[in-house]
């Protein structure tokens, strides 16, 4: 059991000895566990690397390093080797042992394992080389690469806590406020609210218990930006949280984590356990007579549970049913006391600010918005994964420059952000920059850090359709607009992309969304209208080619589309015969074109899928 | 071997009989009966005093619990955007025609029970499905049957 | 104390009070569904909806819940406020096409045939407003029942939707119940509420032997007052 840190000296000394441990020469191999890399089977690997290590009786030579997200989910399974900085890419079991031989023993590159520059068509030896990552900024989501998240040893050593001794052992609480709302922090989880005004009315607000939650239920359906770095670097979270708890007089706090991450779940726990253990959580921290506690609930698989009512609703064991906010939160929150809640971005960017103050924080992003923003690029795009960027790059930059364009040479259509809440952008934006008030003046907004890019074989009309069903499914139900009305403008789209669609159409969803913006309870059913509305305003040729000719321009919508076999391009091999489950398709002999029964049909599209001669075609 | 009051009583005993734990406490039930049976859930309302409508309406509000006994086997079936935008719902189709059931339900032979969920954070390789712990990425209507076959 | 104005008129009242309930002191007509006097608010309906400006800001606010401010410029049947309302009770109608209260409600606000289409119309007489449920919990204290399931799925029900065990068959379900789908029945001295499937033996009046009120709402009281064994032999007529 290790001895609590009762003193900024302690943490000190604790972080020399650390620092001298950590500064051995080593070779050092991280490999990326984030949960995007566990389909690649990256815990295989890492096994496979452990055994291979013992195997040469290495072990104690070369530290393994398993840490979280390194942003490149494209390209994982990912392998990081110090001295150095080579990134390895795609890894696979059967590189482990030349890995070991070439790059760490000898230092010699492996070249085939290297990413390659698309624009040069170089291969890249050096992380930041990549030119996924010269754009970006990552001073939140960076660290990940240099710790194991379970390990607070780690944390510690790259300086971590020392924003919690400055502030809670060296500020007053005021300054640690007036820091923050210098800074023009605003919040990462959606609404951009000005978090240091946000802490300051907490702190005002009258009653003497006070809580302080990080809300982790990152619900936008495309985003995992959040993910990533709870995971990842829960420290980070943690020491902002704690930070935050001291500024605004709060003794208790809860991190609400969903429930579809259970690393991130399992991550925080042995982080809070580890905090409490260094004294750094719990009773007297760091020697300071400030007692704070952390207690993590898991969301039961609700949407609306990311709105902040709702959310303490759940932390109250009833149903995630949000209230009107006429009142606020910080007034009245969780069990009626003044509540600060703030995603899980916003409280790690906490310690930085503290750490390098609030001018340095400014030099990055736009007037209004300052900073850097993690999304998850995700979608129709080359380098998939999670990027940090400065607010107010463009769009254009962080697809094309970081993204590396649209995948399988395809043309950009649209990026969507802010998740269901959000818009969806045409091409004559994408010089956009990112920045909050920007995005809402544009019809979409921030969110929490979805940005889904999608090319011409995306049919816009089923976007707004694909959110409008996941919004219909989520909604509490509280509300006669958001409850009725989400259902009726889905309706309406049945309509549409069924060929039923009629000239009144657009109108009615057009004073339908007024209603909803208008009187919906809470944020789901105010921005459900958002991604009807951005796709009517920027698409609206694809809806009136659904209505008025009962096309689908993308070839998406079922009921419009007709598979038919392009004779020329197929060999007669038979394998869409056997895939089809409607046996649609008849076999008429060796090297003649396969036959389609239209009749029969249901447009599941396996036939395309399996066609290695591209001789299924789409009208 | 435990009974299902004892089971129960050491999950209340965890959560220290707090109302605002009740999620929590409902959540370590579902892990261990794969369900929220009914008696269970009588016994979490008379021990802790909260009426047994303030726990059915949580226990059917929440997607993360079921009143049926779940399958052996839970299929998730992403339908995030991303992972919708690069085909998943063509992949639950799929999946639903192999197993005869629609999403929520589970399979006569209670081996299956499929579920969608909206984004794990796996969007870099999707359409992508996880089968009780484990991912699979890169899924396509003609890859479905042989995954469900190694079950 | 607070001023402000509702359509014009200058008020004055307490900071804890909200709009309605300022309007309603003062003869002013704002259209409610979830509301009732004797419960929380709940904002569930929305069609109390009014226009509020203070400075430069102007929104749409529910009045039931939302509290007086000074200079608060408050518009009750502004054309936003009343477009907003034309549609909540489009969606009403559409979801409760046979049900009287909502059929003259529609006709109230000018709507003579639903904006949705025929095959999409339902005919539910519940339309969620959660008054049962409220008052069950608020005033009667049992909390019998509640708002199940999420979404357009939500409903009141009873614990698994067998027989609710907690209900005392007072009835207040039945007589809150704005319009009219809590289906309750006294007869051959049972009384019924087939929404949660309960039934109940009613109590004798000793003197005029007319049924009146559930046994086990009488125990219910009984027992919570600390009241006599014989205190309601007697009905409230004879008495």
């Amino acid at each position: 059991m290790p001895n609590k840190l009762r003193s900024k000296e302690d943490l000190e000394a604790l972080r020399r000895e650390l620092i001298k441990e950590r500064k051995s020469d080593r070779p050092l191999i991280a490999v990326c566990n984030g949960t995007a890399c566990r389909p690649y089977g990256c815990l295989q690997l890492t096994e496979a690397i452990k055994q291979e290590l013992s195997k040469r009786g290495l072990e104690k030579k070369v530290e393994l390093r398993i840490t979280g997200c390194h942003g490149l989910c494209e390209k994982g399974p990912i392998v990081i080797i110090q001295p150095g900085d080579m990134f390895y890419q795609q890894v696979k079991l059967e590189d482990v042992p030349e890995i070991l031989s070439e790059t760490v023993i000898k230092g010699t590159v492996i070249d085939r394992l290297l990413h390659t520059d698309p624009v040069t068509d170089k291969k890249v030896v050096h992380r930041d080389e990549i030119p996924f990552y010269r754009k970006q900024e990552r001073n939140v989501l960076g660290n990940n690469v240099e710790i194991n998240p379970t390990k607070i040893e780690d944390y510690i050593a790259i300086g971590g806590y020392a924003a919690l001794a400055k502030a809670i052992l060296g500020m007053k609480p005021e300054q640690i406020i007036e820091e923050i709302k210098s800074s023009g922090l605003r919040g990462r989880g959606g609404a951009g609210f000005a978090t240091g005004a946000k802490w300051e009315s907490c702190r005002h607000a009258p009653g003497d218990i006070k809580y302080v939650i990080v809300n982790a239920d990152e619900g936008d359906p495309g985003a995992y930006a959040n993910e990533g770095l709870l995971s990842g670097n829960p420290h980070s979270v943690l020491e902002g949280l704690i930070i935050g708890a001291y500024a605004i007089g709060s003794q208790q706090g809860y991190v609400y984590v969903r429930n579809e991450y259970p690393l991130a779940l399992a991550n925080m726990t042995i982080a809070l356990n580890q905090a409490e253990q260094f004294g750094l959580l719990g009773k007297n921290i760091l020697g300071s007579g400030f007692d704070f506690s952390v207690r993590i609930n898991r969301g039961g698989g609700a949407f609306v549970c990311g709105e902040s009512t709702a959310l303490m609703a759940s932390l109250e064991g009833k149903v995630g049913e949000p209230r009107a906010k006429y009142v606020h939160t910080v007034e009245k929150g969780l069990w009626n006391r003044p509540s600060d809640l703030n995603n899980v971005e916003t409280w790690a960017n906490v310690p930085l600010i503290i750490n390098k103050g609030a001018d340095w924080y400014r030099i990055l992003g736009t007037e209004g918005s300052k900073g850097t923003k993690i999304f998850s690029l995700v979608g129709k795009i080359n380098n998939t994964g999670l990027v940090e960027v400065p607010m107010g790059i463009t769009l254009r930059e962080i697809i094309y420059d970081i993204g590396g364009g649209i995948r399988d040479g395809k043309k950009f259509k649209a990026v969507q952000t802010g998740g269901p809440s959000g818009g969806c952008l045409p091409e004559s934006l994408l010089n956009l920059p990112v920045d909050f008030d920007e995005l809402s003046k544009a019809g979409s907004m921030m969110g929490s850090g979805g940005m889904i890019v999608m090319d011409e074989t995306t049919c816009m009309v089923d976007i707004a359709k694909y959110f409008l069903t996941f919004l219909e499914e989520e909604s509490c139900g509280k509300c006669l607009p958001c409850r009725e009305g989400i259902k009726r403008m889905r309706q309406v789209f049945d309509e549409i992309t069924e060929g039923r669609g009629s000239d009144k159409n657009i109108e009615f969803l057009e004073q339908l969304s007024a209603t909803l913006v208008d009187s919906s309870l809470c944020g789901l059913g105010q921005t459900a209208p958002n991604p009807v509305l951005t796709t009517i305003r920027y698409f609206r040729d694809e809806y009136e080619a659904h209505i008025k000719d009962k096309r689908c321009p993308a070839g998406v919508c079922k009921t419009l589309i007709h598979y038919y076999i392009i004779e020329e391009k197929c060999p007669g091999c038979g394998i869409c015969v056997k895939e089809c489950p409607q046996e649609a398709i008849t076999f008429v002999g060796k090297k003649k074109p396969v036959v389609m029964d239209e009749a029969k049909c249901i447009k599941c599209g396996v036939c395309s899928d399996v066609c290695k001669m591209g001789a299924i075609g789409k009208r | 071997m435990l009974t299902m009051d004892e089971k129960v009583t050491a999950i209340i005993k965890k959560y220290d009989s707090d109302r605002g734990q009740l999620v929590s406490i409902l959540q370590d039930i579902q892990t261990e009966y794969y369900y929220l049976p009914e008696e269970a859930l009588i016994q979490v309302s008379e021990t802790m005093g909260i009426p047994a409508s303030r726990i059915f309406d949580v226990a059917t509000f929440f997607k993360a619990f079921s009143l049926q006994p779940r399958g052996k086997h839970l299929i998730n079936v992403c339908l995030g955007t991303a992972c919708h935008v690069r085909g998943g719902s063509r992949v639950l189709e799929t999946v639903e025609r192999c197993l005869s059931i629609k999403r929520g339900e589970t399979t006569k032979d209670r081996k299956f029970t499929l579920e969608t969920v909206n984004c794990m954070g796996c969007c870099a390789v999707g359409p992508a499905v996880k089968i009780d712990g484990d991912y699979y990425g890169h899924m396509s209507t003609d890859k479905v049957n042989g995954l469900l076959e190694k079950f | 104390m607070v001023t402000f104005k509702i359509d014009g008129r200058e008020f004055k009242a307490e900071e804890s009070q909200t709009i309605l309930q300022v309007a309603k002191e003062n003869g002013i007509d704002i259209p409610t569904l979830c509301h009732h006097e004797a419960i929380e608010p709940y904002g569930a309906c929305r069609l109390c909806i009014v226009e509020v400006a203070k400075g430069r800001r102007n929104r749409i606010v529910t009045s039931c819940l939302y509290p007086v401010e000074e200079g608060l410029d408050v518009k009750t049947n502004s054309p936003r406020v009343m477009s907003n309302r034309k549609m909540l009770v489009e969606l009403l109608l559409a979801r409760c096409s046979k049900n009287k209260v909502i059929n003259e409600l529609a006709l109230q606000m000018g709507i003579k045939q639903s904006v949705i289409r025929p095959e999409y119309l339902e005919e539910e007489d519940c339309m969620v407003c959660g008054l049962c449920v409220r008052t069950c919990e608020q005033v009667v204290g049992v909390s019998a029942i509640s708002l199940v399931n999420r979404g357009i799925t939500k409903e009141p029900a009873s614990p698994f939707l067998e027989s609710a065990r907690d209900c005392i068959g007072c009835g207040s379900c039945y007589y809150v119940c704005p319009t009219g789908a809590i289906k309750m029945e006294d007869k051959n001295g049972t009384r019924f509420i087939y929404n949660w499937k309960v039934e109940f033996k009613l109590k004798k009046c000793k003197i005029c032997g007319n049924y009146w009120a559930p046994e086990k709402q009488l125990e219910y009281i009984r027992k919570k007052w600390n009241l006599p064994e014989d205190f309601f032999d007697i009905c409230p007529t004879c008495k």
